[in-house]
């Protein structure tokens, strides 16, 4: 096992090279330019492609040929850039086509600054462009995930042939932590089932999400909506630390569950229940596990995010709105504080 | 006579893909449209050369959108304009035959950046263009091509240049970039016309076929439909009022001493990654058991250059080196103005929560606005080591200040830059983080391996700082 110190953008690339990823296209844009900058130093050295775009739209569109071909491909970005990929993200979903996405979160709207902030949960967790999709959304919380959730959102877009987003922020990718290595690399293999490679075996094949007929594009919908729904059974993922006996719950994802988890630390400390839902997929929502706290007889949600209460919008659905879900957020590149957290623990606890 | 049906190599002789029909070889292209001829030029091409097999057809938005009911190649539908980019995407992914067939709206209007960018790189990749001088799929509006005095849905007075601009030369536009191999302007018009074509055509997939590098081929091509013309009207309008303002011929043709193009493949082992990340050097973690250890939090400020910013690093080493946990997390993004930086760093046993440091253990300030801005976050109890530089300070009650000269020391011990390692050494010294005499020196190793020069200097600077310590604080 290699232990070493390493910055969360720098461990999303290793995570992208052991994942089997050989092409990366990318465009500039702090706090995510650092993914561009290791891709562009690392994947050449394997003989792997890096390029860099002359637009977000071109990334995502040359990404949309690279997985077209076959090949495990992703791209990065922020909000701003984030908003100009979804209709490349669109047509990957339209086309069953696996692509993995970075967002390295800054805040909004507009050209807002580089600060953290969680405002893309909207855009990428519901999927932010036309028509009736979803992407996979994975949401690590440290260095390491920032490395394993990237392999796993790849793993994912190939599983479920759809794109697929590591939603992080820019705390996570600035920060430096421990880190250990993957301990083996992905070999990927072209699915000549699918894939358009210009080669003999895939000369048949189509790539494409057209379909006139309004019947024929309403089944393949449907086909969509099937797949979701089993992704949505099957793939939501969770942390939950301390939820067995809380009856107040902090339901935070990505640098928000961090200062949450000191918070819950120090409520506990208080001798205050307090638990932490930590969602890993933020689509698929833990929708089971939700419900399942919801259903006690004592129980409050907080969800703490730094976003207008974007995923407490999701919590709510999920528990169908049978208990309270208090927000506690901040906006605008500050990261939340931890006495904000306290302070709403302590109102609920009292 | 027996009647003989010569079939169109590289087409399908039927077209499915459309579902069920009463006519399955009927194209789904108005009588008299152009695309016919260019699909059947560019499909017998690809037989010719024999790479129906590695050959990928685009076809983005637009009257050619269904180009893959036809060409039996590998096909691709993408979205409107971005074809170069997803053209560029396959090829370098894969080596093989990439072909992008647009329209004027597409490739002039909407895709222009992606036209351009993808010509400037010289993709190996051969654009056909089909200029018809409209929006053909959309009903058609004015295009970017669209003639002075032409109308348009769009333009029903014909176009005015001093509010629609003018007609937009792509074959002149693209050969002002040096990458292209091959540019050139043809016609679908009429026969000796469309021998031009089929020659310029077959040149430009040959390069293809080569690997050489970025061919484009414009071709003026008829849409009867949204001319209002009929197929013979609009093929002689071509001829007499297209061709003035979008001469026929060669632009660009260095296909001689174009090389081709290689490209580099892809090395997927787990030997060569760790390799590349020098795996076998990254040492265990020293032993280190301490059973009186505590979490402590750091903040670390001061002006940009001061060092701040690897003192945190060099902590976090020491502490990554006896296997601790660790975070280091730089202020970054608004509070970076003003040339005032901070780091955060959290030693622990225990996984570690927020990587923001709110009440530190210890503040480490570099310089006056740094200490008045975070002295009274520090918890009771704790320390502040400042530069005493600074001069008189009024510290937080309970709080415990050491004034470290850093600067002079560094001078001192032969380092003028190596005041963040005073620093370090005098925490060192002050026995403040619970990490060993080892895991510091370990850490100043790391943070110079690449200036390895460096390393005794700041070895030494850091011993100069406990011996400091133990000469001067009580
Ligand atoms: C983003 C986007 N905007 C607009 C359209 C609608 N649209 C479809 S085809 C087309 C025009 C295509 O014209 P051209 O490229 O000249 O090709 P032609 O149809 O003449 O062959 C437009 C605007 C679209 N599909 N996507
Ligand atoms: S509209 Fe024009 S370009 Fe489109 S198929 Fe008809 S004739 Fe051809």
């Amino acid at each position: 096992m290699a232990t070493t110190l390493v910055k969360g953008n720098t461990a999303v690339v290793i995570g992208a090279l052991y994942a089997g990823s050989d092409c990366f296209f990318g465009y500039p844009i702090t706090p995510a330019s650092e993914v561009l900058h290791e891709a562009s130093a690392l994947y050449p050295k394997l003989g792997r492609k890096f390029l860099q775009a002359e637009s977000e739209e071109a990334s995502i569109n040359m990404c949309y040929g690279a997985a077209a071909a076959g090949h495990r491909v992703f791209t990065a970005s922020s909000g701003p850039g984030i908003s100009l990929m979804q209709e490349g993200v669109s047509y990957m979903a339209g086309a069953e086509l696996p692509c993995v996405i970075v967002d390295i979160m800054r805040a909004g709207p507009g050209l807002g600054n580089i600060g953290p902030e969680q405002g893309d949960y909207n855009q990428v967790v519901k999927g932010g462009g036309h028509g009736n999709y979803k992407p996979i959304v994975v949401a690590p919380n440290s260095v390491q995930e920032m490395c394993d959730f990237t392999m796993l959102a790849f793993d994912l877009a190939f599983k479920w042939k759809t794109p697929a987003y590591v939603l992080a922020d820019g705390v996570l990718g600035q920060m430096i932590e421990p880190f250990t290595y993957p301990e083996k690399a992905v070999v990927p293999k072209i699915d000549t089932d699918w894939a358009v490679a210009g080669i003999p075996e895939t000369r048949e094949n189509l790539v494409t999400s057209i379909f006139l007929n309004f019947d024929q594009l309403g089944k393949f919908n449907d086909y969509l909506q099937e797949k979701y729904a089993k992704i949505a059974a099957e793939e939501a993922r969770v942390e939950m630390l301390n939820c067995d006996d809380a009856d107040i719950v902090l339901v935070a994802y990505g640098i928000s569950s961090r200062i949450a988890k000191t918070a819950m630390d120090e409520a506990r400390k208080a001798g205050l229940k307090v638990g932490l839902f930590r969602p890993i997929t933020l689509n698929p929502f833990p929708v089971k596990e939700a419900k399942a706290l919801a259903a006690r007889d004592k129980m409050t949600f907080i969800s703490v995010e730094m976003s207008n209460g974007q995923m407490a919008d999701d919590l709510r659905l999920a528990i169908e709105c049978k208990k309270q879900v208090k927000l506690v957020n901040r906006l605008g590149g500050n990261l939340i504080e931890l006495n904000q957290i306290s302070d709403a623990i302590n109102a609920a606890a009292k | 006579m027996e009647e003989k049906i010569i079939r169109t190599q590289g087409i399908y002789s039927e077209f499915p893909r459309k579902g069920p029909s009463a006519a399955p070889a009927a194209t789904h292209y108005c009588p008299g449209c152009g695309h016919g001829i260019i699909h059947k030029l560019i499909a017998e091409a690809l037989v010719d050369f024999g790479i129906q097999d590695k050959t990928v057809v685009i076809s983005p938005v637009g009257c050619a959108v269904f180009a893959y009911y036809y060409f039996d190649a590998g096909n691709i539908q993408v979205a409107h304009g971005r074809a170069p980019a997803v053209a560029t995407g396959v090829s370098r992914a894969r080596d093989c035959v990439v072909i992008s067939y647009q329209g004027d709206g597409d490739l002039a209007s909407i895709g222009l950046n992606e036209t351009l960018q993808a010509a400037n790189r010289g993709e190996k990749i051969a654009v056909f263009f089909v200029n018809n001088t409209v929006y053909g799929m959309t009903g058609g509006q004015m295009a970017p091509t669209t003639l002075i005095g032409e109308k348009t849905i769009t333009c029903p007075d014909g176009r005015d240049p001093l509010t629609q601009g003018y007609p937009t030369h792509m074959c002149e536009l693209i050969s002002t970039l040096k990458a292209p191999v091959f540019v050139e302007r043809v016609a679908v018009s009429d026969i000796k016309n469309i021998r031009n074509a089929r020659r310029a055509i077959r040149k430009a997939i040959e390069i293809q076929a080569e690997g050489k590098g970025y061919t484009f081929v414009e071709i003026l091509s008829p849409c009867p439909t949204n001319l209002g013309k009929n197929a013979v009207a609009n093929n002689e309008w071509i001829n007499t009022e297209m061709v003035k303002e979008f001469p026929l011929g060669n632009y660009r043709d260095r296909t001689a001493e174009a090389e081709r193009v290689e490209r580099t493949t892809s090395d997927f082992s787990t030997e060569s990654l760790e390799k590349l990340f020098e795996l076998d050097s990254i040492a265990a973690p020293i032993e280190h058991k301490d059973p009186n250890f505590k979490e402590s939090q750091v903040k670390i400020a001061g002006f940009g250059g001061q060092g701040v910013l690897s003192l945190g690093t060099m902590l976090t080493q020491a502490a990554q080196a006896v296997g601790k946990q660790v975070s280091w997390y730089p202020s970054y993004g608004p509070e970076q103005r003003g040339g005032t930086s901070n780091c955060s760093v959290i030693i622990s046993n225990d996984r570690i929560g927020s990587p923001v440091v709110y009440h530190p253990d210890l503040l480490v300030a570099m310089n006056r606005p740094s200490l008045e801005k975070f002295q009274n976050d520090v918890k009771p109890g704790g320390i502040i080591m400042y530069d005493a530089i600074i001069g008189d300070v009024e510290l937080p009650k309970g709080v415990k200040g050491v004034a470290v000269p850093a600067q002079d020391l560094a001078i001192q011990a032969g380092n003028p830059r190596g005041a963040n390692t005073v620093m370090l050494g005098v925490m060192l010294g002050l026995g403040l983080t619970g990490l060993p005499e080892e895991a510091f020196q370990t850490a100043l190793a790391a943070n110079f391996a690449k200036k390895p020069k460096l390393i005794p200097m700041n070895l030494e600077v850091l011993a100069f700082a406990q011996k400091w310590v133990k000469e001067n604080v009580k």
